[in-house]
């Protein structure tokens, strides 16, 4: 397949186009709910220096997204700023497991976030978003790759973050570890729609848009071996729901009303 | 007020030693030279040092939280990195500053743990604005353009500070903080040309901000609250200028902006003074400064309370982190 050079050209074949929109609306729906939990965390991570980390891994995730919102604008999707804070939730394609919130209570009052959770979750997603990258890097779609390059500039770098948190909880107490263990048992039941391409899979894998989807999780899965030795048995399933075919929890309407709650008090500001 | 208790001297010296070392001291802060972490000197020196660069830090780290309640609702993209990175570089600040504190308490055996447990015991002080709520997008402007904008007033005017650890943590701070400026006045030249709403909205955070902006330097003298540490400061060199000559600094630069955006400040008689070449404005209420700082401001117990959850929350990953496994 020839590479496609611009959004002009994309526009040419409606199924080439359909397959590519729904790849990065799942990029950049994921970057964006996971960048949005990030968010709730500031000020609270169990230590200044993490927050200071943790803000940074948050505030480019966020970049990250608004890189893919953009690539959508080109295509003729509406505004980036539209397409972040005014779709439903059955238009978004994140996965169920990235919106799932960071623990009891809110990051208003009485915030009982769990630290298991969010490293569990991050290192997971982050292993997975960097596998995903190197594939796109050689998607049929230019402008799609090279933001895939950009980003992997110094996506690599949250991973190790998260990893080296890995590492070191499961190497320290007792009580440390099995925090940890109980959430990615939980990850085992609710992680598997992170893993999927959606109704477009097979589209992808045709128009060399990405790799498919049994080679996403196979390598994603030995990314994470290499770290976590002792993994719960199988794949992960997706007892949540399929965030890539619209379907998401009451936690991602929790989500959005705070994220656009300003974005929708004046529809005719600028703001 | 920060007290240490049962504080000795790290060394025990003679009374004739502590004096020609005093002389030394001062001789070398008055021909302009830096203090050092390890070089000598007086006790009060120190203590006046741990009390500003302890409260400073972990007023960055306290100010995160009235901000970051607008973080994750900012209203664009654009918005949301801009924010995010505004209150991550605060947190940045915060722990800069704190490990400057960290070496001047090194003498007395104590730590950041120690400070957080003073912070949540309400011994150790966050600053008067930080107590204060925001309950709009408008404030989060308005912290960024006039807290900010204070801030850099008040911490460009040490910006010399004869404590070398604390000078140089301050030239990097004050860098940063005009950027947080900007972002701020971004924010706010957004709602000054917007829509109706979005002008009600700014006006509203300016008239509850304003007697909070006024405290931010504190009174102009000891009189007016019992205590003021002011004469220490430009005593040991660690800043120039009095109270209230920041304050008039800060009405000089943002009083005329604020007029030229079509903005009020709630107060009819704030006005300058040609004659006498200054600012004349209605004294805010310092007894309630008082109160705002005992942390019996409107948001006091909420602010900490969230820090008290965090720092109880997360109990387990210090431990963990602590623990002899890690590393080994």
């Amino acid at each position: 397949m020839m590479p496609v050079e611009t959004a002009e050209e994309a526009k040419k074949d409606a199924t080439y186009l359909k397959a590519l929109k729904d790849l990065i609306y799942q990029c950049a729906d994921d970057d964006f709910i996971i960048s949005f939990r990030g968010s709730e965390w500031l000020g609270l991570a169990p230590h200044i220096e993490e927050d200071v980390a943790f803000s940074s891994i948050t505030q480019n995730t966020m970049g990250h997204a608004v890189m893919f919102y953009s690539l959508l604008e080109e295509l003729g999707e509406g505004k980036a700023d539209a397409l972040a804070h005014e779709r439903q939730p059955d238009e978004r394609r994140n996965a169920v497991y990235l919106e799932k919130k960071n623990g009891e209570g809110s990051y208003l009052g009485e915030p009982y976030y769990d630290w298991a959770l969010t490293v569990v979750r991050n290192f997971l997603y982050e292993t997975f978003k960097k596998v995903k990258l190197k594939a796109i890097t050689n998607s049929s779609y230019q402008p799609l790759a090279n933001v895939a390059e950009k980003v992997l500039m110094e996506q690599p770098y949250h991973l190790s973050h998260w990893r080296i948190w890995v590492e070191q909880l499961l190497a320290s107490t007792e009580d440390a570890r099995s925090r940890l263990e109980e959430r990615l048992e939980e990850a085992w039941y609710a992680f598997g729609d992170v893993l999927e391409l959606g109704q477009y899979a097979t589209e992808m894998e045709h128009f060399q848009l990405m790799i498919g989807e049994d080679e996403l999780k196979e390598l994603w899965l030995e990314e994470v071996k290499t770290t976590i030795k002792d993994l719960p048995n199988g794949t992960p399933k997706k007892q949540l729901g399929s965030g890539r075919e619209g379907e998401h929890t009451a936690d991602f309407d929790q989500a959005l009303e705070v994220l656009s709650e300003v974005y929708v008090s004046d529809e005719n500001a600028i703001w | 007020m920060y007290i240490y208790s049962g504080a000795s001297q790290p060394e025990e010296s003679s009374h004739v030693d502590d004096q020609e070392k005093y002389e030394q001291f001062m001789a070398r802060i008055e021909a302009g030279e830096k203090i050092e972490a390890d070089d000598w000197m007086p006790d009060d020196y120190r203590q006046a040092l741990i009390k500003l660069i302890s409260m400073h830090g972990i007023s960055e780290i306290m100010g995160a939280l009235p901000e970051k309640e607008w973080v994750p609702k900012a209203p664009t993209l654009k918005r949301k990195l801009g924010i995010m990175a505004k209150v991550q570089d605060e947190m940045g600040h915060g722990q800069l500053l704190l490990r400057v504190a960290e070496d001047l308490m090194r003498p007395y055996g104590k730590t950041r743990g120690d400070l957080m447990d003073d912070l949540l015991s309400g011994d150790l002080k966050f600053h008067n604005v930080f107590h204060m709520p925001t309950k709009t997008w408008a404030d989060a402007g308005m912290v960024g353009w006039l807290v900010d904008g204070a801030a850099i007033i008040s911490q460009t005017n040490m910006l010399d500070a004869s404590y070398g650890p604390y000078q140089r943590a301050l030239q990097r701070i004050c860098q940063e903080e005009v950027f947080h400026a900007q972002h701020g006045e971004a924010i706010i030249m957004a709602l000054a040309e917007g829509t109706e709403h979005q002008r009600q909205i700014l006006q509203e955070s300016l008239n509850r901000w304003w007697s909070a902006l006024l405290m931010f330097f504190g009174p102009k003298s000891a009189d007016t609250t019992g205590s003021s540490k002011q004469d220490i400061m430009i005593k040991y060199r660690i800043r120039k200028s009095s109270n209230e000559e920041l304050r008039q600094a800060f009405l000089d630069k943002y009083l005329p902006r604020v007029f030229s955006l079509g903005l009020t400040v709630p107060d009819e008689t704030a006005h300058y003074d040609e004659e006498k070449g200054e600012w004349v404005y209605q004294q805010p209420d310092w007894n309630e400064f008082k109160q705002i700082i005992k942390n019996k401001g409107p948001r006091s117990k909420e602010r900490l309370r969230l820090r008290e959850v965090a720092y109880e929350n997360n109990r387990w990953v210090r431990q963990a982190l602590t623990s002899e496994a890690v590393g080994s």
